[in-house]
């Protein structure tokens, strides 16, 4: 798995207190570990920081309100790593920190 | 400070929205019902009301950060520290820097001296989200206004 998902796993295992060994890539963040919104704040602040990006969370929030987006693009964490390695992209393409 | 009223802050010093720090003054009571029972003999400001103090200064700087289109909420405290006490009377100054904005959330890190001793100091994080009432806009203003915020500051 890509390097990137272990990154986040480590950090919501630190984060959260929950057992590395239970982080899958196909672990969806809400539904399969519990985390709630102050977690994944916590959680959102550490990835920033770590990868130098601003997660447009809000953005992503709105998008599944909406019914544009589902929470599993966002939230299971292979496809969470996937969204963080395109913000990365952009960031160094010289975009900066999408939002 | 108006204990009761639960305002900390009594005067912004500075305001850097470049730099993305803050300064205010709070002066501790002399005397105050707190004081009676926190503790008989050797009344000291409580550790929660300095983290609240920190937690104020911290809000006045993402007010002036976010212009005062968004209210900043208190959501994490992290590494408080209390690293001495704060008795009646004392000058408290308290100085806040942005640690980082994030979509939604703001982290701050704060410290609280007494002349130059510093006193605590904590990492918080804080929801920003659209001011519920139209009302505690005003009074955020009001309050503004009182404790000397540099409104051309965010005019610019």
């Amino acid at each position: 798995m890509s390097s990137t998902f272990e990154q986040i796993a480590n950090i919501i295992a630190e984060t959260c207190d929950i057992p590395r060994d239970t982080i899958k890539p196909e672990s969806h963040a809400i539904d399969d570990l519990g985390i709630d919104s102050l977690d994944f704040l916590d959680i959102a602040f550490a990835i920033d920081k770590a990868f130098g990006i601003k997660m447009p969370l809000e953005k992503w929030t709105q998008e599944v309100n909406d019914g544009k987006a589902t929470t599993e693009q966002y939230f299971v964490l292979k496809n969470l790593a996937d969204r963080i390695d395109e913000l990365v992209a952009a960031k160094n393409a010289g975009g900066g920190a999408a939002s | 400070m108006q204990l009761d009223y639960f305002q900390l802050i009594d005067r912004i010093v500075s305001l850097d929205l470049e730099g993305k720090t803050i300064m205010v003054e709070a002066q501790v009571p002399e005397k105050h019902t707190i004081f009676e029972g926190h503790f008989p003999g050797f009344p000291i400001m409580p550790g929660v009301l300095l983290t609240e103090a920190m937690a104020q200064s911290s809000g006045w700087l993402l007010l002036g950060l976010l212009k005062f289109e968004r209210m900043p909420f208190l959501a994490i405290v992290k590494e408080a520290k209390m690293r001495g006490f704060v008795s009646p009377g004392q000058l408290l100054t308290i100085d806040a820097q942005l640690e980082h904005e994030g979509s939604g959330f703001a982290v701050t890190k704060a410290k609280g001296r007494v002349g130059k001793e510093l006193k605590c100091s904590a990492e918080i994080t804080f929801g920003l989200s659209p001011f519920p009432d139209p009302g505690f806009r005003t009074y955020m203003d009001a309050m503004a206004t009182k404790i000397g915020f540099p409104m051309q500051a965010i005019a610019q």
